[in-house]
């Protein structure tokens, strides 16, 4: 039996250290929650309230900096696209809208909503989970996967 | 300045952290969401992980009186569900499966596979100015 052939719970979850770390760094030293879309949104200059505009393009541009040295220095990294980009605009359409509609997305509701047992954050991350699960499972039924 | 670079330093943490957890690569995500295909538990390994420092981060936050870095916290106090909770969560679930990435990953990948991540990248600032768009 190869049952989860391709997991890796081991670097999965100290990676998940790292990004609850840098939560942590932004609540506590900077007192905000590490939302990724909203800081975006504000980095962005698309929404009017939130962190500075300097913190939120220091954070922005921290993450393709801190996903390069991590490539550069574990041999693994690596990602894997589709090979059409029709599914990559389709979804960030709907993840760049609907994350604002809903107030966040996978960092602000998922990881610091969560740890914080907020009844939004709980609501929005079970949303999202099944929606995702639901999504998924119809393009497989559909064999586009 | 310092909180600029705190800034930086805690995108850097995170971008990092995305990228070596398996989160940033949108198979892997799809892989998770894939319950009638070859099920990947990866990233409940990594939800798992990033949980652990924030609770303990909001206990230490409770007892803090204000940031390091700042004059006084400022954090979501809304408490009532609605439907753009609801709806929004939804469509960004929808998005998440269909694309492979979230906002954190899609911005960490840039530096990982640039083109096909800024497609990506661009349709979700259009995602998001559409919305501004809808609500002003």
């Amino acid at each position: 039996m190869d049952a989860f052939a391709n997991a890796m719970p081991l670097q999965g979850f100290i990676g998940g250290l790292f990004i609850g770390l840098a939560s942590a760094i932004v609540l506590l030293g900077l007192g905000r929650i590490a939302g990724v879309s909203g800081l975006a949104a504000r980095a962005f200059g698309i929404a009017s309230a939130g962190p500075p505009k300097s913190i939120a393009i220091a954070f922005i541009v921290g993450l393709p900096l801190g996903a390069l040295v991590t490539s550069l220095l574990f041999a693994g990294v690596e990602v894997h696209f589709p090979e059409s980009w029709f599914p990559l605009i389709v979804g960030g359409l709907l993840v760049g809208f609907g994350s604002r509609l809903g107030s966040g997305c996978t960092s602000g509701h998922g990881v610091c909503g969560l740890s914080r047992l907020s009844p939004r954050s709980i609501l929005s991350t079970l949303t999202f989970m099944l929606s995702g699960f639901i999504t998924v499972g119809l393009l497989r039924s559909g064999g586009f996967l | 300045m310092t909180r600029i670079a705190i800034a930086l330093l805690a995108g850097a943490l995170f971008g990092g952290g995305l990228a070596y957890s398996g989160l940033a690569d949108p198979m892997r995500v799809q892989g998770f969401l894939d319950l009638l295909g070859d099920w990947d538990p990866t990233l409940m390994f990594v939800m798992g992980g990033a949980l652990v420092p924030m609770a303990i981060a909001w206990r230490v936050q409770a007892r803090a009186g204000k940031p390091w870095l700042e004059e006084r916290f400022e954090l979501p106090g809304t408490r009532h569900l609605d439907a753009r909770l609801v709806i929004g969560a939804i469509l960004f679930g929808a998005g998440w499966g269909i694309g492979g990435l979230c906002p954190g990953p899609a911005f960490a990948n840039l530096a990982l596979a640039p083109l096909p991540t800024l497609a990506f990248v661009i349709a979700m600032l259009v995602g998001m100015l559409l919305h501004r768009a809808i609500t002003d």
